[in-house]
């Protein structure tokens, strides 16, 4: 069987519910079913999951690393985007 | 409790031993399979039948009266000894083959452990209840697998319907009840493998069907004897290989 043509797929996992899905990794599977059911066998083989996303790579549109500057720099120094002024209660995980 | 426990080890052996001996063949798969992504997932379904039959074996030891572990079942014990059907234990085919042989043998399993997973013998009822669990995860990648390569190529649905050609006189013998089964059932313990071929093959056709594959066809001649301790010179190298380290250097851990 060739597999030269299975497409690469990107797989999320959500590890618990109020999480969010999480980058875990990618995989080759020849359609999203057989992907789902790859990244079940790959990802979550240790309970890590309650949830998967398996997203085509081809599909992902990202950030180029030369763009690095434009994109990200111009937010170094504008601390009042940051909730740093407020005290977090005790307790509150996640946020 | 329903039964006894002289009653319930045949059954459980004959169980124990079909997921050994299938684990021992899908485990040849890894690093043959046409993907890596394959060699894991036929690697689990090795791993969950592996623990399945360590947990059978366990409950057999105390139930047939020898006391004897999980690896003196799985080690010691010779070809005649062994309980299982024939299906599992024939050699490794192509891909197809093997897609052909889980879907059969997972759609059994599902139907069998669901029947037991409410019988009166806690123990068993337990690993009953995750074993069906997990074979209907085992079917469904049978399934997913045998609709691509049945409704896929020139190519794959030719191998799809050598591969149902190549199971077929193996399949009655899942079906057949042993005088143990009958003996179980008339003291309301356990399920006739009669009773669930219309469910299983009904479920297998279904998924053919769609697949747009032709039904198993029928054989010349039927595999029998499994449960007996008679087996096909495939299982004496089988065996072979899986005890040969047990038994050329005996109590070794590592």
């Amino acid at each position: 069987m060739s597999t030269d043509g299975w497409p690469l797929w990107e797989v999320f996992v959500r590890a618990k519910r109020g999480l969010s899905h999480s980058h875990v990794g990618s995989l080759h599977a020849p359609d999203a079913e057989l992907a789902l059911h790859n990244a079940r066998d790959l990802y979550t083989r240790r309970q890590e999951g309650v949830s998967i996303w398996v997203v085509p790579a081809a599909s992902i549109t990202a950030s180029s690393p030369e763009e690095k500057d434009s994109f990200f720099d111009p937010a170094a120094d504008k601390v009042y985007r940051h909730p740093t002024f407020y005290d977090v209660p005790e307790d509150v995980e996640y946020l | 409790m329903t039964g006894s426990p002289a009653l319930h080890a045949p059954l459980v052996e004959a169980l124990a031993d079909d997921a050994l001996i299938y684990a021992q063949r899908l485990g040849e798969w890894i690093s043959r399979a046409p993907q890596i992504e394959e060699d894991m997932a036929l690697g689990n379904i090795a791993l969950d039948l592996l623990g399945r039959a360590r947990s059978l074996y366990t409950l057999l030891g105390s139930l047939d009266g020898t006391g004897r572990c999980e690896d003196d079942y799985a080690y010691w014990r010779d070809e005649r000894e062994f309980r299982h059907v024939h299906l599992p234990e024939i050699e490794r085919g192509d891909f197809a083959d093997e897609m052909t042989r889980l879907l059969l043998l997972s759609s059994l399993d599902v139907e069998r452990y669901a029947a037991l997973a409410s019988c009166d013998d806690v123990a068993l009822a337990g690993i009953a209840a995750k074993g069906s669990a997990e074979s209907r995860y085992h079917r469904d990648h049978a399934r997913l697998w045998v609709l691509r390569l049945g409704a896929g190529t020139r190519e794959s649905h030719a191998r799809m319907t050598a591969a149902l050609v190549r199971v077929a006189p193996y399949v009655d013998e899942l079906f057949t009840d042993t005088a143990a089964e009958q003996a179980g059932v008339d003291a309301g313990f356990g399920v006739l493998p009669s009773s669930l071929r219309e469910p299983v093959l009904g479920f297998v056709s279904a998924i053919l069907t769609e697949a747009t594959l032709d039904d198993v066809p029928d054989a010349g001649w039927h595999s029998r004897g499994g449960r007996d301790g008679i087996h096909s010179e495939a299982l004496g190298y089988l065996i072979a290989e899986m005890q040969h380290l047990t038994r050329s250097h005996p109590g070794a851990t590592w």
